[in-house]
């Protein structure tokens, strides 16, 4: 709770069950009703790959985490204040991340001998003592839950199911919200007797706190004022974040755009969410496997859509060769790679950013490309927009990485007014050759195929330069090797200059990362140097090619530590372009950096730098 | 450049669809007479070249769109029918012709070739089918013959051919039509019918490897021979061939389709079956024979196309970008 005074300015709330007892929603809604309050916030969901995974298993837990404060919030936070647990397995695979002295509510009713049992407790962890550090709050929540939904009328099964809001209204009222955002969001999304069901559990549970004089935990959600700056806000998670900015990038930009997708975790949230948005411009197209995906996505381009295909690792291997054509074709293409853990299947649902090698060297021949990275749900519609600017303006496919985490996470996003975008003005290909590149680009004009008096014929072969015809000629595929190369080399000159998030060229440290680490190491660098330390933080979005300026300032830093959740892999591409010593800060659990982590690493550094340090 | 398709139809010769390339196919290639008849069609059907994209995987026949002028995409092995799929629902205006071999199409890309010919993409497709990898020198297709001795199958090819009609049928195509390269007139007549057809018009040309598999057609194609293994399909007569002394009769017992030659065993003409080229059962039956092959137009049926539906799909445009960003739940920080 970080309280201080009595008055806490942040508190983490995570709230877990079964798959199947409505977690996600019920963080979801959680996480609406604090940021409705003007809250900063950061959620973390971490669910099972399987659909609906055994009951009462720990390998089947779901879990919503979220952290929300009065000052600004930068991840899901590392220990929790307050655990909902709906069963043993949930307790169990969550209690080693509970603050000490943090409140624990458990649902009684699914403590039973075989739960017990199937988290692997051979004593009621409730009853033995075990809980003595924490404020446990132990109900049966689905008999109060049933007592509650009666009047609506629904069977007992369902009414066993509104268990999910009634949890929820109890917890608003414990952290000092109220529930008239909620009950109006269950009138719109549930049928008559189910949203009465649901709307009675809330109230239930809330007015429960209120009569059973439990006491605030910590009445966060009442406190007026709110750390952000001022603007329209709505809540967003990156998937949606990163589909709203491709909708809007392509309107930038003049185009449609056409989305070929195959379904895969974590990118098919991207799927669902575009096909809803046939009216804005954006036509989607479920390939029959991903090479279709992108093979329909490149298709488009070719006749003068904006093309788009999003996946995940497994997918991105299959898309590599089209990804080969497009550069050969210097067709514009966007790919989104949500990653995930691997390799192969790996973990599906878990987080990773271990496919950058993959990203920028992994094709068959020099086959460059710029690849961009997202640092949070919002950055995610900035970094769409970019990809597009890049793809049509370089006519280059274009790698934008997200991963799991970033896909699912939300966060309070203040919504950009269109006008004040800048457009994406494309070149004009009027009385180019189609094989022709522009000095200041070195990219072809984009040509559709359709257009009038533009017809030509392009391939996967190497063309002679200029001409565009068939070229086996050694000395033509050397130059045009080389103009691949310093066509995405040349993107550098348009890229701003790198700016660190935290502290100033020079210091002793500097944190280095890209993607969803952004929160969690601008938190850690924050906290060292207000502990006197001097520790910067610099989160690169464009990962090739790399902004002009990146070399000079990672010189002046005295050690440069990624910390990536792969093995090594930007360090290393550092080391290769800079030939300077990058430390590698490295985990690869499925699971977000914690702050305390990267804490703990930069403090080793930083004593192996500098002697002692305090 | 204007964006806009809206542009006239231009009385151009075969020579003006000729692209200024030289032709890089084997001497004596059956490629040569498939691309003669490929730009007397479009020449005959009017097309404007800049309309119009001719689309290939990678082998032989899909150098075909270097040799067009029109728009061409030489794409990747297999892949052709995504790409084409792509550009089709991105510009449903556009003729679309996709070209591809029996390597790329029935082996890599026989995914793509299932999923195109079922969504009924409007496009014309181009199976050169020589039933050999030519193009790297040699080796058994999908379409190679039990036995076949190629570098890849010393002991002869042990893999069960597929028949290109029996597959794409199966797909569920609107359109089967079948040629011999050295039918020239037939091809020309045929590729038109695909291009009128409203959907996938799926067109298997027999075409000679010289180089790697000479003579794969020779007794189909041969003037002494030809007869007795080509029977011309034509809606409305009777299924005969071997200049009308033989026939296809439907045999109950064997539920399907055996030869018979008129006036023995006490058949007639009459026995014969009327060729329907909108049954499918029947086009399956003509398409999965090996003795004598089915050529014409096999099958058409007309069914909804995928890029007509898909743009019939389409909701009315929404213009206001601004409240989509800011969706249901917004809330104001002063």
């Amino acid at each position: 709770m970080n309280a201080e005074h009595g008055t806490a300015r942040a508190l983490v709330v995570r709230f877990a069950g079964d798959s199947g007892d409505g977690i996600q929603v019920t963080g979801g809604r959680y996480s609406a009703a604090a940021a409705l309050t003007g809250a900063d916030l950061a959620t973390f969901p971490d669910f099972p790959a399987e659909i609906r995974a055994p009951a009462g298993t720990t390998y089947g837990v779901s879990a919503y985490q979220v952290q929300l404060g009065r000052d600004l919030v930068r991840t899901a936070g590392d220990l929790v204040d307050v655990l909902v647990a709906l069963n043993p397995a949930a307790l169990k695979v969550n209690l080693e991340e509970m603050q000490p002295g943090g409140v624990i509510i458990l649902d009684q009713s699914a403590f039973t001998e075989r739960n017990l049992k199937k988290a692997g407790y051979a004593v009621d962890p409730s009853t033995d003592g075990s809980l003595a550090g924490f404020r446990v709050v132990a109900l049966d929540i689905q008999k109060l839950t049933q007592a509650a939904v009666k009047e609506a009328g629904v069977s007992a099964r369902e009414a066993a199911r509104s268990r999910n809001f009634w949890t929820l209204g109890l917890i608003l009222w414990l952290t000092g919200g109220d529930v008239a955002a909620t009950r109006s969001w269950i009138e719109r999304r549930f049928e008559q007797d189910i949203a009465a069901a649901n709307r009675l559990a809330l109230e239930a549970g809330h007015a429960f706190g209120e009569t059973a004089e439990l006491g605030r935990i910590e009445p966060i959600l009442g406190v007026a004022g709110s750390p952000l700056p001022p603007g329209r806000y709505r809540s967003i998670n990156g998937a949606d974040a990163l589909c709203l900015g491709l909708v809007t990038g392509a309107k930038l930009a003049g185009l449609e755009l056409l989305y070929g997708s195959y379904p895969i975790t974590p990118a098919t949230s991207m799927l669902h969410t575009l096909a809803k948005l046939g009216a804005y411009g954006c036509d989607v197209f479920q390939a029959e496997d991903e090479i279709a995906a992108i093979g329909v996505a490149l298709g488009a381009s070719y006749a003068g859509k904006l093309g788009v295909t999003g996946t995940s690792g497994p997918g991105m291997a299959l898309k590599t060769e089209m990804l080969g054509l497009a550069i050969a074709a210097e067709l514009p293409l966007v790919v989104v790679n949500a990653q995930r853990g691997g390799p192969s299947t790996g973990l599906p649902t878990k987080t990773e950013q271990s496919d950058l090698f993959q990203a920028t060297l992994g094709r068959n021949a020099d086959a460059p490309l710029p690849v961009v990275a997202a640092s949070s749900p919002g950055d995610a519609f900035d970094c769409a927009i970019e990809a597009i600017r890049i793809a049509v303006t370089h006519m280059t496919p274009v790698i934008l990485l997200t991963d799991g985490y970033l896909a699912n996470a939300s966060e309070p996003w203040r919504v950009p007014e269109l006008e004040s975008l800048p457009p994406i003005t494309r070149p004009d290909p009027a009385g180019r050759s189609p094989y022709q590149h522009d000095p200041e680009t070195l990219s072809r004009p984009w040509i559709p195929a359709g257009t009038k008096g533009g017809r030509h014929r392009i391939g996967g072969l190497e063309r002679a330069d200029g001409s565009g015809a068939v070229s086996y000629d050694p000395a033509n595929h050397q130059r045009m090797t080389e103009l691949r190369q310093a066509r995405v080399q040349k993107i550098a000159d348009f890229l701003p200059r790198v700016v660190l998030e935290v502290g100033e060229p020079g210091d002793d440290l500097l944190l280095l990362g890209w993607g969803s680490t952004k929160g969690a190491m601008a938190q850690a660098a924050a906290e060292l140097r207000a502990e006197g330390l001097k520790v910067a933080h610099l989160h690169l979005r464009h990962l090739a090619p790399f902004a002009h300026d990146l070399e000079a300032l990672l010189a002046s830093f005295g050690r440069v530590l990624a910390c990536e959740m792969n093995m090594g892999q930007l360090a290393f591409l550092l080391r290769g372009h800079y030939g300077r010593p990058v430390a590698a800060l490295t985990k690869v659990s499925g699971r977000p950096f914690q702050v305390r982590e990267i804490k703990q690493r930069a403090r080793q550094e930083l004593t192996g730098a500098l002697g002692a340090v305090a | 450049m204007s964006d806009t398709l809206d542009h006239p139809r231009s009385p151009l010769t075969a020579k003006d669809w000729a692209a200024d390339m030289e032709v890089r196919w084997c001497p004596g290639c059956g490629d040569y007479a498939i691309l003669k008849a490929v730009l007397k069609t479009v020449t005959d059907l009017g097309l404007d070249p800049d309309r119009t994209a001719f689309i290939s995987g990678i082998g032989c026949a899909s150098r075909f769109p270097y040799y067009v002028e029109s728009y061409g995409f030489h794409t990747i092995h297999g892949r052709a029918a995504t790409i084409a799929t792509g550009a089709k629902l991105a510009r449903p205006e556009l003729d679309v012709w996709v070209v591809s071999g029996d390597g790329d199409s029935l082996s890599i890309g026989g995914n793509h070739l299932l999923h195109l010919v079922r969504r009924n993409l409007d496009l014309v497709y181009l199976l050169f089918n020589n039933q050999i990898y030519g193009l790297t020198k040699g080796q058994a297709s999908p379409t190679s013959r039990l036995g076949q001795v190629t570098p890849s199958t010393p002991e002869g090819s042990i893999d069960q051919p597929v028949h290109a009609g029996s597959f794409v049928l199966g797909a569920g195509a609107t359109f089967y039509a079948r040629v011999p390269d050295v039918a020239q007139a037939q091809l020309v007549e045929v590729m038109k019918q695909a291009h009128d057809h409203r959907g996938t018009g799926f067109v298997e040309i027999l075409q000679n490897c010289i180089v790697y598999n000479d003579g794969a057609f020779a007794e189909v194609t041969g003037k002494a021979t030809a007869p007795e293994r080509q029977l011309w399909c034509k809606a409305g007569e009777p299924l005969l061939y071997a200049g009308g002394r033989k026939g296809l009769r439907f045999d109950p017992a064997a539920f399907d389709l055996v030869p018979f030659t008129v006036g023995e065993d006490g058949f007639e003409v009459s026995d014969a079956v009327v060729h329907d080229p909108t049954n499918r059962r029947l086009a399956q039956m003509l398409a999965a024979r090996d003795d004598v092959l089915a050529m014409g137009v096999v099958f058409q049926t007309d069914a909804p196309t995928l890029d007509g539906l898909h743009h019939a799909r389409r909701p009315a445009a929404k213009e206001d970008l601004q409240a989509l960003l800011e969706g249901r739940e917004t809330w104001v920080v002063a």
